[in-house]
């Protein structure tokens, strides 16, 4: 057959054949036991033309409400951003995007390079001394991180806050169940992790407390206060954080975290319907060779030139095996470039700049359901979220905002049985006025 | 800083340049003191770049020049199938209706998305030949503890708790060992004998009332076809454990045969590899795990599944081992494997293995008389020469890999697997040329040459890259991690 990705013509076909000494490509199959051998082709779609398949799935992404034809009011976890126009052309530069894992660092210094600045970046946002090179998203990085204060402190008890994101909260409990590590929630008080219940709940045997700032329902933890209380019986501080967030926040660093792990999608990263994004692992120097997946370093060739490499590996599964610090191998490697190249165009200022639009915008938003009548619940400094009482059900409401063109918010209800009708509502730079207030005007008579 | 030191990002920035355009803030502003608690106001700014937008496109252009990518050339990295990437991939991917969804809307208003991920499944199920498959695992490592995850969980539901042990070839990848570890398990190694294919008489004497799984790779990371697959399902399956199959190396059986044909229980894939999702530098990847009957419960939830015409997401799976990834799966990468498979057809997908199989044989036997050739008998996918001669002469496997950067190729997996010594792993894929894979074969015999006549030429390689070896002791003795300002 003849097909724009396979160029053997049958002439090379025959002379290879010859060289290897057989007289069909079957006989090199020769060595698959007659009775497991397949026979025929699969029972699957034929092929299609580049035209006719273009427009087939042209027409299946066209069955979604995607959030450029819409104006979207959702986020739990997933954000959608400003995301600078450069940022894809860089990655659509196939030198980055058909590269491999860069094991050959004389040929690979673009791709070493780029995420030497991505940890660096991601190092000044968070406050910590050391990043690696991305994990798979926030809930995975988050379970890493889980793992390893079992490691370090040889404890095998987790404390999660219950305003912690759900599903990053699912994937933490099926990583500990795999480590025989216990994982407790702390409730929360008027969602915020509450400090009494920590108190209470925590001892000697706690390997690391969890807690999410900006938390799930978009309040800001105080870190400080928890800080003391984790520290004192050396359990280990371990904080998800929207990076985005840290552009106007007090990094979770400078107030005494020993890990911060979380998602980098707010940075230049499409919602592409939960994945793939890109989760990011810091830590502080005392745990740097305990850190999960690929770090790069920076060095000298024999003529004193700088370059970079990958290194620490000891710690890596393809060195250590069963006894390697996590079995993660590929990472996220092109979306911690995307990452990298929004943290670059945003910069210094923007990335300050983005994050206060966001706080300013929710918080209007915020004052306008309260006008309109709505109850917030859990009232406070909050980053881009806020829970709205509604009396109805989120989903209801949110059908009938999509007949007018809107996504609204994360119906709370899914995980939390005492928030049944609370509407997680996300604003972001992205949202105009005009919207704002047409989504609340639509909202209308839902409020409780 | 050297002179011909390529500037970081941070070391051109200069204050008061910017890259961005925000949109308007036109809401009134309030004292950003009031909005945030007293102590949780950044007060120091993060030292990120200022640079113009022409500074990020220069620079980046400037490092993807300094990068080697299947683009670029010929990249014959052994057990990671750098096939030719597709550019249609990359258009669909960004149909705004697939880049631009959110996760967690309304399932009636992602019934496209729902279809292609079910559609894929279903494709998957076909090729693997086995009864369901989950798209959740982020790459092939998360699909393997994923699986292990699964295997724990069925002897769990059958009261049967003492199965803490998982079996793994030494040839195996080393993410099967971690991943059992990750999991829960003990890691007993079985033993390749002189021919590269699994001992049997060393699996009889590990296996036993406490395995878990055996983990297979097959072909094998030698590229060898484990022949006597049935007699080791069977030897496992006998002793009540589960047969994974690591799916890595699938570009050298499809349709040719199935891990569910050859009596596996449960597979991972690596989409990235076999069904072109681009490998980006390291990641991301796509994992999805497929299992057979008996395995279905245990399914990390939500399961898509088809109600009527409706796809729908089951959430109600009370012996799931739970979530393993937030949402549901790399689904960009999915998106770029469907349009694969959608493009290939049944016919393509045979080629696809044909010739991945033909171009591996046909090297095998160019090398054969300049490189040790440990297994000689008809290899599949991939195959591995050991540079022994070469390393009498003082030549190493890595100063020949370095060597062949010179002429404008990445190497071949080397020192892997570790079962052979000096080892060099080759995988050709389908997508190459006659005459490129004459050319390199060509630049590793004058390799061999060289090693006789000229050692130093190989020993100090690479001669014509930006950079020389680098000092790899230097980097983890003193380890600069990031960049500081100073
Ligand atoms: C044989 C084999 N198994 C497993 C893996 C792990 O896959 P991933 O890197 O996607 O985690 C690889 C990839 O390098 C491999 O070659």
């Amino acid at each position: 057959m003849k097909h724009r990705y396979l160029p053997m013509t049958e002439t090379d076909k025959q002379e290879m054949l010859e060289t290897i000494g057989v007289n069909s490509i079957d006989e090199l199959f020769s060595d698959i036991p007659e009775r497991v051998r397949f026979k025929g082709e699969y029972n699957i779609k034929p092929k299609k033309t580049e035209t006719a398949l273009m427009k087939e799935l042209t027409q299946m992404a066209q069955k979604n409400a995607d959030l450029r034809s819409h104006t979207s009011f959702l986020g739990a976890g997933v954000y959608d951003h400003y995301m600078p126009v450069i940022v894809d052309h860089v990655l659509s530069r196939s030198e980055f995007y058909t590269a491999y894992t860069p094991y050959q660092p004389e040929i690979s210094q673009g791709e070493l390079q780029a995420i030497f600045e991505f940890q660096s970046m991601i190092c000044e946002l968070t406050g910590m001394d050391v990043a690696n090179s991305s994990m798979y998203d926030g809930g995975t990085a988050l379970a890493e991180a889980a793992m390893l204060s079992a490691g370090q402190t040889r404890r095998k008890k987790v404390l999660i806050s219950s305003a912690v994101h759900p599903e990053a909260k699912e994937v933490v409990k099926t990583y500990a169940k795999g480590q025989y590590i216990e994982v407790i929630e702390i409730p929360h008080k008027d969602g915020i992790t509450d400090v009494a219940a920590l108190k209470d709940m925590i001892n000697d045997e706690i390997a690391s407390v969890i807690v999410q700032y900006p938390n799930f329902f978009g309040r800001i933890e105080p870190l400080k206060e928890l800080e003391e209380i984790i520290h004192a019986q050396k359990s280990l501080f371990v904080v998800s954080s929207n990076p985005l967030s840290l552009g106007a926040l007090t990094p979770p660093g400078k107030l005494g975290a020993d890990i911060v792990a979380g998602d980098a999608q707010p940075f230049g990263i499409p919602t592409a319907f939960g994945g793939p994004h890109c989760g990011y692992f810091a830590v502080t120097n005392k745990l740097m060779r305990k850190v999960p997946g690929r770090l790069v370093g920076q060095t000298v060739d024999e003529e004193g030139r700088r370059g970079f490499v990958l290194t620490l590996q000891a710690r890596e599964q393809h060195i250590r095996r069963d006894k390697a610090t996590s079995n993660i191998c590929s990472n996220q490697a092109l979306n911690a470039l995307a990452a990298s190249v929004a943290m670059t165009a945003l910069g210094k200022n923007g990335v300050k700049e983005m994050a206060i639009s966001n706080i300013q915008k929710a918080h209007y938003a915020k004052e306008a359901f309260k006008t309109k009548g709505f109850e917030i619940a859990f009232e406070g400094p909050s980053f881009n979220e806020f829970v709205v009482k509604l009396n109805a059900s989120v989903k209801d409401v949110n059908k009938k905002l999509l007949e007018k063109g809107m996504i609204g918010g994360y119906d709370l209800g899914r995980d939390y049985s005492d928030l049944k009708n609370h509407m997680l509502v996300a604003v972001t730079e992205l949202r105009t006025k005009e919207e704002i207030d047409t989504f609340v005007n639509e909202m209308g008579d839902y409020h409780a | 800083m050297h002179k011909d030191d390529q500037a970081l990002i941070f070391e051109i920035s200069k204050p008061g340049r910017i890259g961005y355009s925000l949109p308007e803030m036109d809401v009134p502003e309030i004292d950003i003191n009031e909005l945030i608690p007293a102590g949780y106001l950044r007060e120091e700014e993060p030292e990120l770049p200022e640079v113009s937008e022409l500074d990020i496109m220069r620079h980046y252009t400037a490092l993807s020049n300094r990068n080697h990518g299947v683009d670029s050339g010929f990249y014959p990295l052994g057990s990671c199938t750098m096939k030719y990437n597709p550019k249609i991939n990359e258009n669909v991917a960004r149909y705004p209706g697939f880049a631009h969804l959110h996760p967690l809307q309304d399932e009636s208003s992602v019934q496209g998305a729902l279809e292609l991920m079910y559609d894929l499944q279903e494709h998957l199920i076909e090729i693997t030949g086995m009864d369901q498959v989950t798209l959740q695992p982020a790459a092939g490592a998360h699909g393997e503890w994923t699986a292990l995850m699964m295997v724990r969980a069925f002897h769990e539901a059958n009261g049967d708790h003492k199965r803490t042990k998982v079996l793994i070839p030494d040839s195996a990848h080393g993410t099967n060992p971690a991943s059992a570890t990750v999991a829960g398990f003990e890691t007993i190694t079985v033993k390749s004998g002189e021919n590269g294919l699994v001992d049997l008489d060393d699996l009889r004497r590990v296996v036993g009332e406490d395995t878990a799984a055996l983990m297979l790779t097959n072909p094998n990371t030698l590229g060898l076809f484990e022949e006597d697959i049935l007699e080791m399902a069977e030897i496992v399956h006998a002793a009540g454990g589960k047969l994974y199959y690591d799916g890595a190396n699938l570009n050298a059986v499809m349709s040719k045969a199935r891990p569910g044909d050859m009596g596996f229980d449960l597979v991972h894939l690596n989409l990235h590899k076999t069904f072109t999702g681009p490998h980006g530098g390291g990641g991301p990847g796509s994992g999805p795990v497929g299992v057979k009957a008996d395995l279905i419960p245990f399914l990390p939830k939500p399961v898509l599944v088809k109600q009527g015409d409706q796809f729908v997401l089951d959430y109600d799976r009370p012996q799931s081992i739970g979530r393993v990834k937030p949402y549901y799966g790399n689904f960009g990468i999915n998106v770029r494997a469907y349009t694969y498979i959608r493009t290939m057809g049944p016919d393509g997908l045979k080629a696809v293995t044909e010739y991945a199989v033909l171009n591996a044989n046909y090297m095998m036997r160019r090398l054969q008389e300049s490189y040790d050739l440990p297994f000689d008998r008809h290899c599949k996918h991939e195959f591995v020469l050991s540079g022994k001669r070469q390393k009498k002469l003082g030549v190493r496997t890595l100063d020949i890999a370095k060597r062949l950067l010179d002429f404008g190729y990445h190497p071949p997996t080397i020192y892997f697997p570790l079962n052979v010594e000096e080892c060099i792993m080759i995988e050709p894929t389908e997508t190459e040329s006659k005459e490129t894979l004459d050319a390199f074969c060509d630049a590793m015999i004058q390799i061999a040459k060289e090693a006789e006549v000229n050692p130093e030429i190989v020993q100090e390689a690479p001669h014509n890259t930006v950079i020389g070896r680098l000092d790899e002791t230097l980097a983890a003795r003193k380890p600069v991690l990031r960049y500081q300002k100073q």
